[in-house]
């Protein structure tokens, strides 16, 4: 079947199988590996991109549902050489180790961000309860989300938690 | 992981999906697909036509009509978690169903139609009394939820019949929904939930309905509670004598989740949980 789809604001079209899974899809099809496969059940996040908007598990989703869709993946977040602000937490408050839940992570929290410009530590963890992190303990995680946040509403970033001296004492 | 190879079709029209199901051997209806890819992907379904309903115009809305509400096929459980129209019962079961990613494209319908012995707003649609309104080649059929849920995963839907529409009849009252998810809190499927409705006047409590879900073999009424707190004042002692009676008359089953033990204890702390709230939300 004909599909065609803006991914990343560039208009693609392929002759797909109805059984492509959309995460295959832009791996394959459109060699868009940034978007990681982890389970493969619907329950890590590691595939997860903006469908519309929408945070979504690309595991999940047909290619063919994603007819005349925009997707978003982690590869067009960053503009003009420009990463996103999200992108930029992750990076300033070390939200990663082995970096495999990253780009399913960094979507989640860019969809959560659209909705909440504001939100408390507990709306962020509630915020990323479709993602999976083997390695973080989910802590830096929240940093980063919260530097982005405060970035993306023009404010100064909370300073990292190693700078506070009751952290170092 | 791939599906088995499969025909798809995404129609236009309810009249149009309903032919194409009379038109293959094994056709599945796909509304989110939050349950039916897994199972597809897993090959423990593998249908020869999927009919994604995902196009049709006009199954999107959450309509008040005055005596009922009506939940579209393709009301999302975001858009039911989100409403400020829907009881809370059903508010609060759509907003701890699965997680963010799963509740953007999951459907209210697509829940319910789906079955599942644990899931969630299957028991809230039968505590708040709701009729399924179900479009199948031969016209327009109404069915009670007291019949709809017959059994594990399987409903009263024939397979070329359609969930159009849920109707919650809007009786007043509270309403209410409690689990503990198997990834603990809200989180996940019930181990075990109960949704329950209720009306007070003059501090006595003059209807009551209860459901159970992750408990038995389908979303269940837990008829001896919902007996036990009619006509009483509602109190904490009334209400914690009716939750003891939460899985009388139900056989409790166990699971990879909970022995018959466990989930019979859990059924009664999620009833009085379920009716404290319900009856909270009644007397405001
Ligand atoms: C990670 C994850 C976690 C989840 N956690 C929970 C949870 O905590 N609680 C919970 O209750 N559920 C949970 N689910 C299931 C989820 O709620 C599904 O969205 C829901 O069961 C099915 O809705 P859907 O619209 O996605 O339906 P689909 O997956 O498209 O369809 C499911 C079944 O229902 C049928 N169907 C769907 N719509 C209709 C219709 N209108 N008419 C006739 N038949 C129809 C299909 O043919 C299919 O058999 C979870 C799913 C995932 C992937
Ligand atoms: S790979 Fe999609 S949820 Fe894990
Ligand atoms: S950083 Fe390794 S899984 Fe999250």
């Amino acid at each position: 079947m004909q599909v065609s789809m803006t991914v990343n604001r560039r208009a693609v079209t392929a002759d797909v199988e109805p059984r492509m899974l959309l995460v295959h899809f832009l791996r394959e099809e459109l060699g868009l590996t940034g978007t990681h496969i982890g389970c493969e059940t619907s329950y890590c996040g590691a595939c997860t991109v903006l469908v519309d908007g929408r945070t979504t598990k690309s595991c999940t989703m047909l290619a063919v549902q994603a007819d005349g869709a925009e997707i978003l993946t982690v590869e067009g977040l960053a503009q003009d050489g420009q990463l996103h602000p999200v992108q930029e937490g992750f990076w300033e408050r070390h939200g990663l180790q082995c970096g495999y839940c990253t780009p399913g992570m960094i979507m989640s929290a860019v969809g959560l961000l659209q909705e909440n410009a504001n939100p408390t530590e507990d709306e962020i963890r509630h915020g990323i309860e479709g993602n999976l992190c083997r390695c973080t303990g989910y802590h830096n995680i929240v940093r980063a989300i919260e530097y982005a946040a405060a970035k993306m509403r023009g404010e100064e970033p909370p300073p990292p938690e190693w700078e506070h001296e009751e952290v170092i004492a | 992981m791939y599906p088995r190879s499969f025909d798809y079709i995404a129609p236009a029209s309810l009249e149009d999906a309903v032919r194409e199901l009379g038109n293959a051997e094994f056709a599945k209806v796909m509304a989110g697909g939050m349950s039916l890819i897994p199972l597809m992907k897993l090959r423990l379904l593998s249908p020869d036509l999927v009919v994604d309903i995902g196009r049709i115009g006009g199954l999107g809305e959450i309509e008040d009509t005055g005596d009922h509400l009506s939940i579209g096929a393709l009301v999302r459980h975001r858009d039911t978690a989100s409403s400020d129209v829907v009881p809370t019962a059903l508010r609060q079961a759509a907003s701890w169903t699965g997680d963010v990613q799963v509740r953007n494209r999951g459907t209210t319908c697509g829940a319910v139609a789906h079955a599942d012995v644990a899931a969630d707003q299957p028991a809230a649609v039968l505590a708040l009394g709701a009729t399924m309104v179900a479009r199948g080649p031969s016209g327009i059929r109404e069915i009670p939820s007291d019949e709809f849920f017959v059994d594990a995963l399987t409903s009263a839907l024939a397979p070329d019949e359609i969930l159009t529409e849920i109707r919650i009849p809007k009786r007043g009252g509270g309403s209410a929904y409690d689990k503990l998810g198997r990834r603990g809190g809200h989180t996940d499927y019930a181990v075990a939930g109960a949704a329950a409705w209720v009306t007070v006047s003059d501090g006595a409590v003059t209807d009551a309905r209860v459901a159970l879900t992750g408990v038995g073999t389908k979303p269940e009424l837990a008829r001896a509670a919902m007996e036990a707190i009619v006509g009483t004042d509602g109190s904490e002692g009334a209400v914690r004598a009716a939750s003891e009676r939460a899985t009388e008359g139900i056989t409790v089953i166990e699971d990879l989740y909970g022995s018959v033990e466990y989930k019979t204890h859990l059924a009664k702390v999620m009833v009085r949980r379920a009716l404290t709230q319900a009856l909270t939300e009644a007397r405001s």
